[in-house]
């Protein structure tokens, strides 16, 4: 689904994301974890083009984007993204900020949209919140309203910028579930984290980033019992 | 003494009640000077402020030069330029010289308090309707632009309040509006005193429903918080 070869990412001198490889089949959910600072989120970024890449290749099932060449408001209607912070439209009501994206870019007429719309807050079980403002909802259940806006384009793919670490700890397990019925329905995500539970749980692989490279990729199984790095080892023991 | 004070406020108050035919003539003449002259400036701000965050070098400077010698320049002149300036290239009338004189002066203004709300919009909101494939323009017309104005509103009412007020310089080009009315009342009667507080109520009448008016656009506009 995304193949990314020999990604380099500079922040002015800072060498953030250094020849990375890396790739998501199609259906597969792929935990990126590390400490912050080592290039996770910026590496997820560049996976919609929110950072340009400095050098290297991004492909997006088997062809090569090039944001010289390619519409990136074609690529991006592909990718879906959930952020750490929800980004809601706070003037636009949770139903709103829903239809927004199919009703102005793919001119999806209002009463599909609508329709799709109230299915997509069905799913994630916040259909009686449709009339409110963001302002009125916790944060668990912003983050669901996120995930529905983003699903409202059909992605074929999902990002998630650690999706629940700006929440109380007792709103992330509502979060966590969504994505869990999600990856259940076979949707490609990719997701920087520091849930290992989740990673633990629903993840099919897991990278370990540090300090702009993959350090080691694995089944979450043998990553949590037997990982075989050295600084993977460590850093594992010091938050688990 | 005591006597002296009394005769001047029942004559204040006479020439009030009076007078109102002809001062509502003139307060409509300022009221469509400032609103005409409003309304344009908020075009020439938000253009103006679009080209201060275009990120193109000469734009930005575009942007800057005009902020800058509207700053740097008195009202009254830019007022008088613009009469002198445009009544001698086409027909126009005192009214509209003045109308564009104040779009022009106002649109300085209003372009700094869009560029502030603008920037104050988080880049979350941003980069959440590029993720969702919005273009930049459909990103900032539909997401940014919205929010922008509502936080602009407070600093909004208080240039609207200063263009009114403003607008009182045209008679000095000979528009018959409220202070121009005044001051000729004034000459004709020798009670100078009288005409301008005559005058100052009209403009706190008309001060208090633009204060009215813009407390309900921004209640109404609060419906989300």
């Amino acid at each position: 689904m995304i193949e990314v070869h020999k990604l380099n990412k500079y922040f002015g001198d800072l060498h953030v994301l250094k020849d990375i490889d890396f790739n998501v089949e199609e259906s597969e959910v792929v935990c990126l974890i590390g400490a912050s600072g080592s290039g996770k989120s910026t590496m997820l970024r560049c996976l919609n083009f929110l950072e340009m890449k400095n050098s290297g290749e991004i492909l997006l099932k088997g062809e090569e984007v090039d944001p010289r060449k390619n519409d990136l408001n074609k690529v991006r209607q592909q990718v879906g993204m959930v952020f750490q912070h929800f980004n809601l439209f706070p003037h636009k009501t949770v139903l709103e900020n829903v239809m927004e994206a199919p009703t102005q870019v793919k001119k999806t007429s209002k009463a599909d949209a609508r329709k799709e719309g109230k299915a997509l807050l069905e799913k994630v079980g916040l259909e009686d919140k449709a009339d409110d403002y963001p302002s009125r909802l916790s944060g668990g259940q912003k983050q669901r309203v996120a995930i529905a806006r983003a699903l409202a384009m059909k992605p074929e793919i999902m990002l998630f910028d650690e999706p629940t670490s700006a929440l109380d700890p007792e709103l992330v397990g509502e979060v966590l579930q969504t994505m869990k019925d999600l990856a259940k329905e076979g949707m490609t995500m990719v997701v920087v984290t520091h849930e290992m539970g989740f990673a633990r749980e629903v993840a099919d692989r897991v990278v370990y980033m540090h300090d702009g490279k993959i350090v080691e990729t694995g089944a979450p199984k043998d990553m949590f019992e037997n990982p075989q790095e050295e600084r993977t080892q460590a850093f594992l023991s010091s938050i688990l | 003494m005591y006597l002296g004070f009394v005769s001047f406020w029942s004559g204040f108050f006479e020439a009030l009640i009076n007078s109102r035919g002809i001062f509502f003539e003139a307060a409509q003449v300022t009221l469509a000077l400032t609103a005409v002259s409003i309304f344009i400036a908020l075009f020439i701000g938000l253009f103006f402020a679009l080209l201060k965050i275009s990120n193109i070098k000469p734009l930005e400077w575009l942007a800057n030069a005009y902020i800058y010698v509207v700053r740097g320049t008195p009202l009254i002149v830019q007022i008088f330029v613009f009469f002198y300036g445009l009544t001698s290239i086409w027909m126009i009338s005192g009214f509209w010289s003045v109308a564009l004189g104040l779009a022009f002066h106002n649109g300085a203004y209003i372009a700094e308090i869009f560029r502030g709300s603008i920037q104050s919009i988080g880049k979350g909101q941003s980069e959440a309707g590029r993720s969702l494939g919005m273009s930049q323009s459909l990103t900032m017309r539909r997401i940014i632009l919205p929010q922008a104005f509502r936080r602009a509103l407070p600093p909004l009412g208080n240039q609207f309040i200063i263009g009114l007020k403003d607008s009182s310089l045209a008679a000095f080009i000979g528009v018959q509006e409220i202070f121009a009315l005044a001051t000729t009342r004034g000459a004709n009667t020798f009670d100078y005193m009288t005409w301008l507080l005559v005058c100052a109520v009209y403009y706190l009448i008309l001060v208090f429903i633009l204060t009215l008016v813009v407390g309900l656009v921004e209640k109404k506009l609060s419906v989300s918080d």
